[in-house]
């Protein structure tokens, strides 16, 4: 509902006349450009074009909580029906983030329930949720329609049943990888008898039951559900009686795959999945035995997206999955798969794009044996030239391998390589894993993202600096010989947009080069590095337009910067930093 | 066997060697920098300290190699490399137990920690604080040989701390020793798997390469014991506990080393009058709960269930923080529901 704008003065309209189109047509043409970064653009042409973007724009993406207030959003963009936020640092997914840093979003809901009456969507990532924020949320939307709430916490399940019962226009549910607190199953049973809109509904990471005839009777009536993602206390014979109801499945995430089934509930269940031919993503299958893997074979001739970054497959199990998935395009796995497992990647499936690998047992320092290594990754390579995303976990590596890695798939986008062990070199030659990375980005001019790992000098980030024309985001973490590496990435890497570093000797020399920089960038994460708070202050004062934020840990040294967040804002600093956050 | 290693590493001599010689030039340069802006010796400075990595003092300048502070990695430089690090570390490190509690708060690493640690490939935990910069060898073997003396002329250089230094074993080989690497570190929130994750890692037994966790009915039961924020894991056999209160108080004791530095936030002198009641008051606190997985990968509260149950179906022990046990007490107790 747009609300009506003031009159133009006489002056105002005479100079409209100079455009060759009315506003109205301008922003009904402005209606079709959906991407942000678009939308960035064309709101800069001149001051008719920001103003017919504003008025036309109904999303609004936001990478950073406190880069802005909610009040200027408000005031900038008055018909917004869909907000995606993200909160805090990344680091903070791996326990680097002190509990209580903030990024609440109920500041922002109070705003919204005033500015967007009409509020749609609700997308938060690493934000900070409460129950009592949900119910607000629930009661002041009449249109509510979207709910996502990716690895954020402060809420605990009780939190969605005011959801369940107030919003009426749901349509998508999403809940996934979030810290929060399990108070039982009884929210999805609070779903009016009425209820009929759901598309999406992803409950995989929640612990607790829910009552299976309620989830039943919900999918039953609502017909359009498109995303299922159950969790793992839902069991294949239920599983079955889903999936009879809702064969239109574009997205299925399974429970407990380890049941014991009769021959009966067996070919129930291979009829079911037969079904399903809309399927384009399969997840979950936790436990499953190799018996029961084979269940799925029928409902995996259009699947394109397979994770199975839950079930602990061995290398012939995936082996003989795969083949039954020739148009798989993303592929998440578990280590167990091996090296075998990989091979049987490279071979089944010349149309993957992008394959994730996450270890088993990730905290088992001793673990030599299992997992990974570079010849798994070199036998992809080889069978799937239109890689172009990988996250990898393994314990060795080679920069030869890495390098054949890139020779056979030069289109990467995402290279995000984890060697588990910090500082772990080369381990044939025994040497730094520079030249791995070296080979990466001279061999990858479209590398938007990077992570690196293993025994780094400076080098690899002189030639990061160098090389890396597109990169937009570097993690770093147990790498570099001194400031030097720091500054080639800051002197370099014109795109960069966010850089996070742990564990690196990176001192204030390092933080400072980057003056001219941070501005352009969203944030920059340094923790348990070398730099100090004078070192902090100084860029705190050099660059007032930036928020200068070190997180002091208990008992730590008082001169030390334990963990600094630089990221740009138009609001100033915050208003909410708990005492653990130190503006500068 | 850390003599030698010092001149190794501190000797840049040994660095000009190096291919990275922008490295070198950039050490060499940051170094005299050091020098000149440090006047008095300041004693605090250039204490000898164990931290995690980066946790260094605040005078010291950055970058020249002043770097990464995992000192085992260096060591397996055959080809002579060397990380910058390790130029600039002191190593008159032959630090007792006792020594290598930082009182920061942090919990450090401890060569004598009751386990045998060796500094080998794995990440240990060290970061030499206080270094400003390598002067000569002299005078540093001057600092190594008589570590209470602090004498004014050793303008940068690396005196151990004052208290008595309780020479124990080295806690790094000589460079060239190819250390086999023993139990490594665990490093908080390395790798960077996120918590959802961690839980749902419960690879099927059968499937398990693993075995000797949760061996029953023989005549020991292993199982392994992490702590968060801790830098190794240890095992203990569970046969050999009677009760839940003789389990508690032989992992109080085994962990106490890691605990101590949790205590300098309560106001506890970080070496000294450390009581056992203390400990239990972190361990029974919120500040940590003793957590374990069962057979079917769940994780649980421990004390819930009979000992003999839980000795039964215990996999590993896991001491974790407060807020990261959330939602597992309704589990428990759901669990034990099902269970009667």
């Amino acid at each position: 509902m747009d609300s009506k704008r003031r009159k133009d003065s006489p002056e105002e309209e005479k100079k409209r006349q100079v455009l060759p189109f009315p506003d109205e047509i301008l922003e009904c043409v402005l209606g079709f450009v959906k991407s942000h970064k678009d939308r960035s653009s064309v709101s800069l042409v001149c001051k008719d074009w920001y103003t017919a973007e504003r008025w036309s724009r109904t999303h609004v993406f936001i990478g950073n909580c406190y880069s802005v207030s909610p009040e200027i959003l408000v005031r900038r963009f008055p018909n917004i029906r869909s907000v995606t936020l993200k909160g805090k640092p990344r680091f903070s997914d791996f326990n680097l983030v002190p509990p209580n840093w903030g990024a609440d979003i109920h500041a922002w809901l109070v705003v919204f329930a005033s500015a967007y009456p009409f509020l749609e969507e609700l997308r938060l990532k690493r934000m900070t949720v409460t129950d009592e924020s949900l119910e607000f949320l629930a009661k002041s939307f009449p249109n509510f329609k979207a709910l996502s709430l990716v690895s954020c916490d402060g809420f605990s399940t009780d939190g969605f049943k005011v959801i369940a019962t107030h919003c009426k226009n749901l349509t998508e549910l999403d809940i996934s990888e979030n810290g929060i607190d399990d108070a039982g199953g009884s929210w999805l049973s609070c779903f009016p008898d009425n209820f009929t809109s759901l598309e999406v509904l992803n409950f995989a990471s929640l612990n607790s039951k829910v009552n299976f005839d309620a989830l039943e009777r919900l999918v039953v009536r609502c017909k359009s559900l498109k995303v299922l993602k159950v969790n793992k206390n839902v069991t294949l014979e239920q599983l079955q009686r889903l999936l009879v109801q809702s064969p239109q499945l574009t997205e299925l995430g399974t429970g407990s795959f380890s049941q014991e089934l009769t021959l009966e509930q067996y070919s129930d269940l291979e009829n079911a999945f037969s079904n399903c031919k809309t399927l384009h993503t399969l997840s979950g299958l936790s436990e499953a035995t190799s018996l029961n893997l084979h269940l799925i074979c029928p409902a995996c001739t259009n699947l394109t997206f397979l994770n199975l970054s839950d079930a602990a497959l061995q290398g012939a199990e995936l082996a003989k999955l795969l083949p039954n998935c020739p148009l798989i395009r993303r592929l998440w796995v578990m280590d167990t798969v091996e090296d075998k497992g990989l091979e049987a990647v490279g071979f089944s499936c010349p149309l993957l794009e992008e394959l994730r690998v996450y270890p088993a047992e990730p905290f088992e320092l001793d673990a030599i044996l299992g997992g990974v290594t570079e010849l798994g990754f070199v036998a992809v390579s080889r069978g799937c030239p239109k890689l172009h995303y990988v996250l990898y976990f393994c314990r060795r590596m080679t920069n030869a391998a890495v390098a054949t890695v890139v020779k056979n798939c030069p289109d990467f986008t995402h290279f995000r390589l984890c060697i588990m062990n910090p500082w772990e070199p080369d381990y044939l030659t025994k040497e730094p894993v520079d030249e791995a990375f070296g080979a990466v980005v001279k061999t990858c001019p479209k590398l938007q993202r990077l992570a690196v790992s293993g025994l780094l000098t400076d080098l690899t980030f002189e030639y990061i600096g160098k090389y890396a024309k597109n990169l937009e985001t570097l993690s770093v973490a147990f790498a570099g010989s001194s400031d030097r590496g720091m500054q080639y990435v800051l002197g370099g890497c014109p795109k960069l947009r966010k850089l996070e570093i742990r564990d690196c000797p990176f001192g204030n020399a390092a933080l400072l080069t980057g003056l001219e920089r941070y501005e352009s960038m969203r944030s920059l994460w340094m923790s348990a590095c070398h730099v100090t708070m004078n070192g902090c202050r100084q860029l705190a004062r050099e660059m007032p337009r930036l928020n200068v934020e070190v997180i002091k840990e208990d008992g730590s040294d008082e001169n030390h910067a334990d963990k600094v967040y630089v990221y740009r804002s138009v609001a100033g600093p915050r208003r909410d930093a708990p005492p653990f956050v130190l503006t500068l | 066997m850390s003599r030698p290693l010092e001149h190794d590493y501190i000797g840049l001599s040994e660095v000009s060697s190096m291919e990275s010689s922008e490295k070198i030039s950039s050490a060499s340069s940051t170094v005299s920098t050091e020098e000149e802006k440090s006047n008095a010796l300041n004693l605090k400075e250039t204490e000898l300290r164990l931290g995690l990595p980066g946790s260094e003092s605040p005078e010291r300048k950055s970058g020249a190699g002043v770097g990464v502070s995992l000192l085992g990695r260096t060591v397996e430089d055959k080809n002579g490399y060397s990380l910058g690090v390790l130029k600039n570390f002191v190593s008159g490190a032959k630090r007792g137990f006792s020594d290598a509690i930082d009182v920061s708060g942090k919990w450090v690493f401890s060569g004598n920690g009751g386990s045998e640690v060796d500094m080998g490939k794995g990440a240990v935990l060290f970061s030499p604080r206080g270094v400003n910069g390598v002067k000569s060898l002299g005078v540093l073997e001057n600092a190594n040989q008589q570590p209470g003396s602090a004498a004014p002329a050793l303008k940068d250089v690396v005196p151990p701390s004052p208290k008595p230094v309780q020479d124990k074993k080295p806690q790094m080989p000589a460079a060239n020793d190819h250390v086999a690497p023993a139990a490594k570190a665990q490093v908080v929130g390395w790798p960077p798997i996120r918590s959802f994750r961690k839980n749902t890692m419960a690879v099927n037994p059968a499937k398990n390469n693993d075995d000797d966790e949760g061996k029953s009915g023989s005549a020991c039961l292993y199982v392994k014991v992490s702590m968060d924020g801790a830098p190794y894991l240890r095992k203990v056999d569970l046969k050999t506990y009677g009760s839940y209160k003789e389990l508690s108080a032989a992992l109080e004791k085994m962990f106490s080393c890691f605990t101590i530095g949790q205590c300098g936030s309560h106001g506890v002198p970080g070496r000294d009058g450390l009581s056992e009641s203390r400990l239990m008051d972190l361990l029974h606190g919120s500040e940590y709960v003793l957590t374990y997985e069962d057979k079917d990968g769940d994780w649980m509260l421990v004390g819930d269930v009979p000992w003999e149950m839980f000795t039964d179906s215990c996999r590993r022990l896991r001491i974790m923080k407060g807020s990261e046990a959330i939602g597992l007490a309704p589990r428990a107790m759901e669990k034990c529901k099902n269970r009667n």
